[in-house]
């Protein structure tokens, strides 16, 4: 019996190493040789501010949230939704209605079970208006079941619609059949969140010495604005198969620095500044990369009232939208592989193909006689010139920008734009209160897909900044929402607005990172660019 | 001495309360609030947020409150922006390092910068005070946002010695370029100071008085002239000690070391009402101080002055 019993382990423990290693190998191409030290340090721009997942706002801790933490559902190095906490999950018929099944080895990093309670915990503890997240709204956007009650105060946390029919089982009831719902559980908001420590520390519960969390990793030490060390969970489910040991992230404001600092070996990664990556890619191409992004950048026009005149006038927008060069703005300011923008939605979104626009077929000439006839045809022209202010934010790049958009408009049509730029949340102030004429605009999404963009030009949209209005627009976002197959309905609001041109796409952004040659997994087709340190591995030099 | 110093620290708490009130209003008073953001919030979770943050409340209202919170709980209250911190927490994380960095700092721009300028001074007209007066141009023409990434440049890249930037518990390593940054524009200002005033102490008629009784050169400068030549250069390095602590943004922005300039900026720009206030009544408080003991140490540098 004894013998037996031996046996047994023997087997067992041999067969878990066994599968260990073959899993442990298989986000590792073969041939690669594996570092020694497995530490995968990084520069983020600002101090995050907070890093407790249901308050977290900006990317920098978002970053930091999901390797400390886990969600129901992961990313693949593409942007493809894989297992997290979560095996899977069932919808019902009618899309209202979702069942997900958690697996049972789960543990948060003080050896507790995670279970489908800590999901319906933090859920609600997002809605609450006690927690006053500033991503309440985003429980909203999930339309879970009384969570726009919850937020406005007339629902108690308690009615959100989402139930743990058992430890492992979780149900959540919707408002209308989202047809991107599964993807919204990758995001920050709505990872599990362990209510006995926060009940016990309250606001210092994101404290490293008094964290519990789920992810791959747990916060090992924070120093606000120098850096943020985070360790491997030993209690993580899949610690076997995760490589890097040791991440840290290095508070470096200013770019440059951050190059140079990167150059001197103290980083595995940092963002290339705008117009140093034709430099760059040539004295180390394999360092330097650019890859598509999910933000736009545009300028709006104030169509209210309060706008100018000329700018209701559609051939005027249009007029300008086809003499800005496109090119010339994408490869001679930015420098940085971004793509020329001819619709708001970027290409690279999922599932989202570009209709095809006349202007995007043109050649520049053309566009430019297009643009020359158009602002005649609208009644300006040399003895009538046409002048407006154009705002942004204040910054070398978007500064580089607007220059450049002024000077083409000025060559080619000779309409006077005059520049100001303004402090950021001065910028927001005015813009949002259309105390402007021509403002920059850009947008990054929030999940992947088309919506995420198109939603900005909703006429109920709070971020619809210059105000454009269009029934057949709000009529076709409301259709997308519940439609299994919106690629027309997409394609048909990026016509109308080419047709009536109330914003002008310039670019669309690119990720334009130096990544050590050592550091292996980086995604770059994850147009989100949502990373795991877990994914990551360094290779031997 | 004693009532004159007790009487300038009763002053100090008008001249404080002054200071919290105007810059209250003056930080309501700038275009956007702490929670203007690119998607605006919808208005049930802002008014959420105001609630939390206690800023649904009239603004005397609100004033009342951090006062009375101050007073009784010496609790600046909660960061608007850092929503695992609150103020007390920002401060005392952050101004240890600003302090120990700035106090470097003074102490080398003041120890070179009175050095080089006492040098000039001696050898007036030789090559010691061209290569002195040359020194403290070029200091004060790199002000520390040029210094910051020159210093990286040379000692992390090229010469590959020092760590581009952390603070590391204050290890000397992580100090070196912080302080250098910090002190050279200072340190230049200090020299040229020192050198103009030594010049005019030297040709004075109590200094002739002292050459003609027969006094060693050494025993002329520092038993005579240093005083007097000092003078002025007090009444400069007051401001420079806070100049140096609240100046350091740069310092923190390049070197990431953690300290309160680069969180006293951003709060501003973030409109993180909590931590500008609080910060802002921390320099306050410390300009009050520094000026009080700038003026006890006229009376030491000056027998004429007496309180």
């Amino acid at each position: 019996m004894k013998h037996m019993s031996k046996l047994a382990l023997a087997t067992l423990l041999s067969s878990t190493m066994l599968t260990g290693v073959a899993i442990a190998e298989s986000h590792v191409p073969e041939g690669v040789t594996l570092a020694e030290d497995q530490t995968f340090t990084y520069r983020q721009l600002d101090e995050f501010s907070s890093l407790d997942p249901q308050i977290v706002e900006d990317v920098d801790g978002s970053d930091v949230v999901r390797d400390l933490f886990e969600g129901l559902m992961n990313q693949d190095a593409e942007g493809n939704l894989v297992p997290g906490v979560a095996t899977g999950y069932e919808a019902s018929e009618d899309k209202m209605t979702y069942t997900f099944t958690l697996r049972e080895d789960a543990k948060w990093s003080n050896g507790d079970p995670v279970t489908a309670g800590d999901f319906v915990y933090a859920w609600r503890r997002a809605a609450d208006p006690e927690t006053a997240s500033p991503y309440q709204w985003f429980m909203e956007l999930m339309s879970i079941e009384n969570a726009a009650e919850i937020v406005a105060g007339e629902a108690d946390p308690e009615t959100l619609g989402v139930t743990a029919v058992d430890d492992y089982t979780l149900v959540v009831k919707l408002t209308a059949p989202l047809p991107y719902f599964p993807q919204m559980t990758t995001h920050s908001t709505t990872f599990p969140s362990p209510q006995a420590v926060i009940e016990e520390f309250g606001a210092d519960w994101t404290k490293p010495e008094n964290m519990v969390s789920n992810g791959a990793y747990v916060l090992e030490e924070h120093l606000p604005g120098e850096r943020s060390v985070r360790v491997r969970n030993e209690m993580y489910w899949d610690n076997a198969n995760t490589i890097i040991d040791r991440v840290v992230a290095l508070v470096i404001n200013d770019e440059n620095v951050a190059l140079t600092r990167y150059l001197a070996d103290e980083l595995d990664r940092t963002d290339i500044p705008a117009g140093q990556y034709p430099r760059l890619s040539e004295e180390y191409p394999d360092e330097a990369v650019s890859f598509p992004r999910l933000c736009n950048y545009y300028y709006t026009f104030n169509v209210s009232d309060s706008g100018p005149e000329a700018f209701k006038d559609v051939n005027v927008r249009k007029a300008l939208a086809l003499a800005v060069d496109r090119d010339i703005i994408a490869e001679k300011v930015m420098q940085g592989g971004q793509p020329p923008a001819y619709t708001f939605t970027p290409a690279a979104v999922a599932g989202f193909e570009p209709p095809a626009l006349d202007w995007a077929g043109m050649d520049q000439a053309e566009r430019d006689q297009m643009a020359k006839d158009l602002l005649a045809e609208a009644g300006y022209g040399p003895d009538n010139p046409l002048s407006f202010e154009m705002v942004y934010n204040t910054s070398d790049a978007h500064e580089k920008v607007a220059v450049a958009l002024s000077q083409l408009w000025k060559q080619k049509l000779g309409v006077e734009a005059t520049l100001a730029n303004m402090e950021w949340k001065v910028f927001l102030e005015e813009r949002g209160n259309q105390n402007f004429e021509m403002a920059r605009g850009a947008w990054c999404g929030d999940y992947n897909e088309a919506s995420t963009f198109l939603d900005l030009l909703d006429s109920a949209s709070g971020y619809n900044d210059g105000k454009y209005s269009n029934e057949r627009v709000d009529e076709l976002l409301e259709q997308a929402k519940t439609s299994d197959d919106t690629g027309p309905l997409y394609a048909e609001v990026e016509q109308i607005l080419y047709d009536e041109m109330p914003v002008i796409p310039i670019y669309h952004y690119a990720g334009v990172y130096m990544l050590d040659g050592d550091l292996g997994g980086w995604p770059v087709d994850n147009v989100e660019q949502n990373w795991y340190s877990k994914d990551l591995y360094k290779i031997v030099e | 001495m004693v009532s004159y110093i007790i009487r300038r620290l009763l002053i100090a708490i008008p001249t404080i309360l002054i200071l919290i009130v105007a810059s209250f209003f003056l930080i309501q008073y700038a275009p956007g609030g702490p929670f203007t953001s690119e998607r605006p919030l919808p208005p049930a979770v802002l008014a959420n947020l105001e609630a939390r943050y206690g800023l649904d409340q009239p603004l005397w209202k609100q004033l009342w409150d951090y006062l009375t919170n101050i007073v009784l709980h010496f609790d600046f209250g909660p960061s608007f922006k850092f929503k695992d911190r609150d103020v007390n927490d920002i401060i005392a994380q952050g101004f240890p390092i600003s302090l120990t960095y700035g106090s470097l700092a003074f102490i080398a721009a003041t120890v070179v910068g009175v050095g080089l300028g006492v040098a000039a001074a001696i050898r007036h007209n030789s090559w010691i005070d061209y290569a002195a007066v040359s020194m403290g141009i070029g200091a004060q023409a790199l002000p520390n946002f040029i210094m910051g990434p020159i210093l990286i440049l040379v000692f992390t890249l090229w010469l590959g010695w020092l760590p581009g930037g952390g603070w590391n518990g204050g290890q000397w390593q992580y100090l070196i370029m912080p302080v250098i940054a910090l002190s050279t524009s200072y340190m230049g200002n200090i020299a040229r100071l020192t050198r103009s005033s030594m010049l005019e102490v030297l040709n004075s008629n109590f200094i002739r008085t002292a050459r003609a009784k027969g006094l060693p050169t050494r025993t002329v400068i520092w038993r005579h002239a240093m005083k007097p030549t000092l003078l002025p250069v007090v009444s400069y390095l007051g401001p420079v000690f806070v100049y140096v602590l609240t100046g350091s943004v740069f310092v923190d922005l390049y070197f990431s070391t953690g300290g309160l300039g680069a969180a006293y900026v951003g709060s501003a720009l973030t409109r993180d009402y909590a931590v500008l206030l609080g910060v802002t009544i921390l320099y306050g408080t410390l300009t009050v101080l520094v000026n009080l003991l700038t003026d006890l140490a006229y009376a030491w540098f000056d027998p004429k002055i007496r309180y």
